[in-house]
């Protein structure tokens, strides 16, 4: 029971930080600010969800169980570790591309 | 517990529709490959979800392994590719900091 209450709190959690991360994307005005959104929003809810689930299975400790929640955990980690490098492979092919950051209307005016 | 597996798997799939959106109107090109790096991680989720629900997590938790590699190893190469498919603009960049030295 206590177990079933956490791991609803951690996926509703982890819920949450996935519509941040859709909201950012969808809303964010410039190139970097929606790579920005999308890099952290979804390492943590994918965390949170992931351990929230690994709990829900360990319900049953057997051991075929403890493995499958040692390859999900072994996937948390795999994607805590690639997804900012891959954000921070693509801002760096941005950013030689040229595209250019976005700016606040009175400071664009200021420039002028 | 059954019902909030799929309460969880249906709203990470509704929140790919707004994702969606972002490929298909993105500004630029990299805007479409970062939406579809994070609908990548959402589908690693979604696919244990799926295992939780079938009661196979074993075999579903091989398959979201796999996708995260695969989106990994993508999303890289597609970083890769607009590095080196630029010449002018990395010679122009090259060219700009001459004056300075």
């Amino acid at each position: 029971m206590i177990i079933n209450t956490i791991c609803i709190f951690l996926v509703s959690c982890g819920l949450i930080f996935f519509i941040g991360g859709a909201v950012g994307i969808i809303r964010f005005p410039d190139f970097y600010t929606r790579m920005h959104a999308a890099g952290k929003g979804d390492t943590c809810s994918m965390i949170l969800i992931l351990t929230g689930l690994s709990l829900y299975i360990l319900h049953e400790p057997t051991t075929a169980n403890f493995l499958v929640v040692g390859k999900i955990l072994f996937i948390a980690l795999f994607i805590m570790s690639t997804s900012p490098t891959s954000t921070h492979a693509l801002i760096k092919a941005g950013f030689e591309e040229g595209i250019k950051m976005w700016k606040r209307e009175d400071e664009k005016e200021g420039q002028e | 517990m059954e019902n909030f597996f799929v309460f969880a798997g249906v709203a990470i799939l509704a929140l790919m529709i707004p994702i969606i959106y972002r490929i298909l109107v993105g500004p630029t090109a990299i805007d479409r490959i970062v939406a579809v790096n994070v609908i990548g991680t959402k589908t690693t989720v979604l696919l244990i979800v799926i295992g939780m629900l079938y009661e196979r997590v074993g075999m579903f938790v091989d398959f979201a392994l796999t996708y995260a590699l695969l989106n990994f190893v993508g999303s890289l190469a597609a970083a890769k590719f607009f590095d080196r498919v630029n010449p002018a603009k990395s010679f122009s960049t090259m060219k700009a900091e001459e004056p300075q030295e």
